[in-house]
């Protein structure tokens, strides 16, 4: 039941707004609401019970394994929350003057230097609000490189055929074509495919390392060496930053601009959907065009970069400073964890993806890559099962949330057929580890002896599997008040 | 290890299941050449209790001055159950509904948010946000060059009463693919867009104006005239509007004879705090012709196998995870968790209760003009009617002004004067139903005695700290 | 699937091509295309009066999980466009070849038809993917 259809009309919550009623002096009628907004008319405790019972509809990190492949969900340390949400921060305005931002600018200050340090980066701005205009700030960085230079006859941004769809996305929206290079049979890209497009026309490519398929890329340096003598620039898409802190930095692989998603790797909280945290690194020469604003240190003081001294940036990607909210969630994370905590990240998501992966196989999974390493994730293919009990990779998606997990990313990246993208996390324990397993291998079993089952999973949520046909043919966005009628 | 929950017995049995002497192994892949040192830079970790420490210290740094300044974010009460609900871990903690079969509680909250914010506005639909008001209105700009396939034009109206900050960034986003915005004056003396320098355009082919209401100065346009203008020159009406004053005012779909096309805005008047600038969201509304230009999440009412209403993600071959370079936009997630808060936000306060946020801050913002109107060379700027902000001309360089205040911890507002030169020593000020007539006081008193000062002293005014 | 009619011509990209025989052309996609597709749910239509390209962009049939470009075999002004399929875009999905029709050309260059392929070529392109 939506919160529309709780409502009677005159209730109220009423101790939530001001209690006397003013008049809007001054202001002309025509310039006025005639109709009062079609809004709930619900008590305080309706409230508090309707999304309390929302929200134990969904599965999260708190309540259930999430090894969402390629999107990190991990342990949100509560302290990170608590410690973001003090009075002095959350009071603060955007616009209030250095002299009273000194503590808030002194954090940002801070996590600029030790996302620089963490990823070998000449420069950081944390301004980019989320991984995608993080993605967006990194390519219009490289054009406006390549437009310095009078270098304008670049036009080409080259991808791999599994990167992520943010990245043609992004690069589109920074004016460029988008060309793809093909995955070779091991994982890596395809490096002489990769040769055959260079050229002039080369802006950049866009790379995650390891990449998509939740392998790493050997020879990145090679791939850097070509693309930088073609007069082209690197780009690092963080999805899998997780996977290298503190064992490899994006700076030494020859990358010379990269975005961080501090909602994977830092830990923020994923809030559903969001907000995230997309902050750019560049080296050197890119370091003229990060986005502003950014935070500078003038003898003792903070004080902020913006338009006005850095007449080259690309300018700014929202109002004020960006998710400033979650920039301290992450630094908060990043003072907890300090260098060690760091390296550990790395080495403990690898440890669990490793042996999930060597246990799912054991127990009659087909990798996708059986040959290599798994990074922080790995790819399982379900296509024999597919093929021979009729049971796809959607159906033992949905059959999991039945036993209380999360599913894994599906069906992404396209090249695999049948896939699941699989991303334990450092945080989880090998008893949970071993509980998947238990769970997937129940599946198994049930997808060769009981094959409806599965393919009508799930049972035992609050709703059974939805008609996105009919969600997309007859689009119903909103609750409409029967009383007022349709518009 | 903060946060790792493996034993040293563990780490050995997972290591033998695998056949790795140790962890290190497990990067072989990884050349030695790249690997890297301990990143010597990055200090050592701390308890929850040190950085606790570290953490209060710099929150109370900052102090907790008396805020007088809008300008894009304000300052209202938000109701205790909004953060208390909205960081419950089943939400603060899920993440994008991709298993609607899970996520049945985000997914119905936000087509309750769809629905509340195509009220507020009357639109005909909603996404589940984006980023921010400034980063929302690029999106609408890109929306409404595409939405225009009759003759492609690429240039927009953008008036200069519009947020400078939006401006930029609508300018950073839209500009690497040619388009072009356009700059509209406004009226010296109402704060209104010029109608007389608009007319100039008329017949031109333009994608959209845009049309704030109300605008930076706080001042209201002259809605049903520039929307109609709009759409009788072939152009779509862009409507960027604060929610919290949609509620007293006409809300964009009624505005003209056809309403506009496209509202967006900034959401953060509805349950987020002000925190520095973030995150708060963006709303983005439109009519029903334009949804499948749409950018970001959009969620549908559909049925289940049984015939049992639920929710799921729809209309998401615009995405960029299967349009990819097509795509609507490259934005992936929303602002979720805002949405959340203001989804609750808005329940607990309803219509009415709205309503009374913006009728106290409109009241509250016109006594403090009054008020300060009293002191010498202090008064309103232009003569249109405001919402909830006001221009104000001081007696002094607005720059001295606000930091004399500051240093008595008031904050006078927003200094106009690098953006918008030609006001002279303008300040722009708010004051939301939360800063009461003590409140009010203690501005004109403190902005008496930095006045005074200046007109004892005429040599430039130093901060007095 | 239905066998692929032998009057039609046939694009690579899984268009097919029904000469009207009075200088205009009518445009669907093939029941092959449509069953790789889905249940469809939207198709984005070019405007009566484009000047289209043979092998350009014109059109957008959608998916769920998926959107495919609709490339013109033939160069032309769009005449009609079904509209039907505003309302009901599974009528491609059930009648491809009839009923499903998408768009309608004039063309301006007879020798476009030549490029293409007839029902046995499209049925070994087909089954060359497969």
């Amino acid at each position: 039941m939506l919160i529309f259809e709780k409502s009677s009309t005159g209730r109220r919550a009423t101790a939530q707004a001001p209690l006397q009623q003013a008049d809007m002096e001054g202001i002309p009628a025509q310039f006025l609401r005639r109709q009062s907004a079609s809004m709930p008319e619900v008590s305080e405790m309706q409230v508090v019970r309707h999304y309390t019972q929302l929200s134990q509809k969904n599965f999260s990190i708190d309540t259930h394994f999430y090894p969402l492949g390629s999107c990190t969900m991990k342990y949100n340390p509560r302290a990170s929350n608590s410690l973001a949400s003090l009075p002095g921060f959350l009071a603060r305005h955007p616009l209030a003057p250095e002299t009273h931002s000194q503590g808030f600018m002194g954090c940002m200050y801070d996590l600029q230097e030790m996302l620089k340090e963490a990823t070998g980066m000449f420069a950081v701005s944390l301004s980019p609000a989320a991984g995608a205009q993080g993605e967006f700030a990194g390519v219009a960085m490289i054009r406006a490189y390549h437009d310095a230079r009078g270098d304008d006859a670049r036009n080409e941004i080259l991808a791999p055929d599994a990167a992520h769809g943010t990245n043609p996305a992004s690069a589109v929206m920074c004016g460029y074509k988008v060309r793809e290079i093909p995955t070779g049979a091991d994982g890596d890209i395809d490096v002489e495919a990769l040769k055959g497009v260079l050229g002039s026309q080369t802006a950049g490519i866009m790379l995650t390392n390891p990449s998509t398929v939740g392998v790493f890329e050997r020879r990145i340096k090679e791939i850097a060496g070509l693309v930088h003598e073609a007069g082209g620039l690197l780009y690092y898409d963080g999805a899998n930053l997780n996977a290298i802190l503190g064992k490899v930095r994006p700076g030494d692989m020859g990358f010379d601009v990269i975005h961080m998603n501090l909602h994977k790797t830092f830990s923020t909280p994923h809030g559903g959907g969001g907000p995230g945290a997309g902050p750019v690194g560049v080296s050197e020469r890119l370091e003229p065009y990060l986005p502003v604003p950014m935070v500078a240190q003038d003898g003792e003081d903070y004080v902020w970069l913006t338009e006005d001294n850095r007449p080259e940036s690309i300018g700014r990607l929202s109002a004020f400073a960006g998710n400033a909210g979650v920039l301290l969630r992450a630094y908060i994370y990043a003072r907890l964890l300090g260098r060690d905590g760091m390296h550990r990240v790395a080495e403990f998501s690898t440890l669990n993806a490793n042996y999930l992966l060597k246990r799912l196989t054991d127990v009659g999974f087909d990798a996708a890559f059986p040959q290599r390493r798994a990074s922080h994730e790995f790819i399982l293919t379900l296509k024999r099962q597919a093929r021979e009990l009729g049971v796809n990779t959607m159906d033992f998606a949905k059959r999991l949330l039945d036993f209380g997990v999360h599913a894994p990313t599906t069906y992404f990246p396209l090249l695999v057929p049948e896939c699941l993208l699989i991303e334990p996390t450092e945080t989880e324990a090998q008893d949970e580890l071993d509980r998947f397993v238990d769970v997937m291998t129940t599946i198994l079993q049930e997808a060769q002896n009981d094959p409806e089952k599965v393919k009508s999973a799930p049972h035992d949520l609050p709703v059974r599997r939805l008609d996105d046909v009919r969600a997309a043919r007859d689009l119903d966005l909103a609750w409409r008040s029967r009383a007022k009628g349709e518009r | 290890m903060p946060f790792i929950p493996h034993t040293e017995a563990d780490i050995q049995a997972m290591l033998a299941t695998i056949g790795a002497p140790d962890i290190d192994a497990l990067f072989d892949e990884i050349p030695p050449a790249l690997r890297c040192g301990e990143l010597e830079k990055i200090p050592q970790g701390m308890s929850e209790m040190e950085v606790g420490r570290l953490m209060n210290a710099r929150a109370r740094q900052d102090g907790q001055p008396l805020c007088f300044i809008g300008a894009g974010a304000y300052d209202h009460h938000i109701p205790a159950a909004v953060w208390q609900l909205a960081t419950r871990g089943e939400f603060y903690t899920s993440y994008t509904p991709y298993q609607a079969e899970a996520s049945q509680g985000t997914l119905q909250l936000l087509y309750e948010f769809q629905s509340m914010m195509t009220a507020l506005t009357v639109m005909d639909v909603s996404n589940t946000s984006l980023y921010d008001g400034a980063s929302a209105l690029a999106e609408a700009v890109l929306m409404a060059v595409r939405a225009n396939r009759k003759s492609k034009s690429k240039r927009i109206l953008m008036p200069r009463s519009l947020h400078p900050a939006y401006r930029r960034v609508a300018h950073s986003i839209v500009r690497n693919q040619g388009i072009e915005l356009v700059e509209l004056p406004f009226d010296m003396e109402s704060g209104q867009t010029d109608s007389l320098v608009l007319e100039q355009y008329a017949g031109e082919d333009f994608a959209a104006l845009v049309i704030p209401q109300c605008n930076f100065f706080g001042v209201l346009e002259s809605v049903d005239e520039l929307t109609d203008w709009a759409h009788t020159n072939k152009m779509l009406a862009i409507a960027v509007a604060n929610p919290v004053a949609l509620a007293v005012l006409q809300p964009p779909g009624e505005w003209g004879e056809q309403g506009a096309d496209i509202c967006c805005g900034e959401g953060q008047p509805l349950g987020a705090p002000l925190a520095s600038g973030g995150p708060y969201f963006g709303f983005l509304t439109c009519t029903q012709k334009l949804v499948r230009q749409m950018p970001g999440r959009i969620i549908g009412r559909t049925l289940d196998l049984d015939g049992k209403t639920g929710y799921t993600l729809t209309l998401q071959a615009r995405e960029q995870h299967i349009r990819r370079s097509k795509a609507t936009s490259n934005i992936c997630t929303n602002q979720g968790l805002m949405v959340t808060a203001a989804t609750i936000h808005m329940s607990l306060l309803g219509a009415e209760g709205l309503e009374r946020v913006a009728a106290a801050c409109h009241a509250n913002t016109s006594k403090l003009v009054k008020v300060l109107s009293a002191l010498p060379g202090v008064g309103p700027v232009f003569k249109g009617a405001v919402f909830h902000e006001r221009v104000l001309r001081l007696p002094l360089e607005t720059k001295d002004a606000l930091r004399s205040l500051a240093a008595h911890n008031v904050l006078g507002g927003f200094d106009l004067s690098a953006d918008y030169p030609e006001l002279g020593n303008a300040v722009l000020v708010c004051a939301t139903e939360m800063r009461g007539d003590e409140d009010i006081e203690q501005y004109r008193s403190k902005l008496e005695r930095v006045i005074n000062a200046r007109i004892q002293t005429p040599c430039k005014l130093k901060p007095d700290w | 699937m239905s066998d692929t009619p032998s009057e039609l011509r046939y694009a690579k990209s899984h268009e097919w091509v029904k000469n009207e025989g009075d200088g205009t052309v009518t445009i669907g996609i093939t029941d092959h295309a449509q069953e790789l597709l889905g249940d469809l749910v939207f198709v984005d239509m070019p405007e009566v009066g484009d000047n289209v390209e043979a092998g350009s962009e014109c059109a957008v049939v959608e998916s769920v999980k998926a959107a495919s470009d609709i490339y013109s075999p033939v160069s032309g002004e769009i005449i009609v466009v079904n509209k039907a399929l505003d309302d009901a875009p599974e009528t491609i999905n059930d009648d491809a070849f009839g009923e499903g029709w998408i768009f309608k050309v004039k063309i301006s260059d007879a020798a476009d038809l030549d490029g293409l392929l007839d029902a046995a070529g499209y049925d070994a392109l087909v089954a060359e993917d497969a």
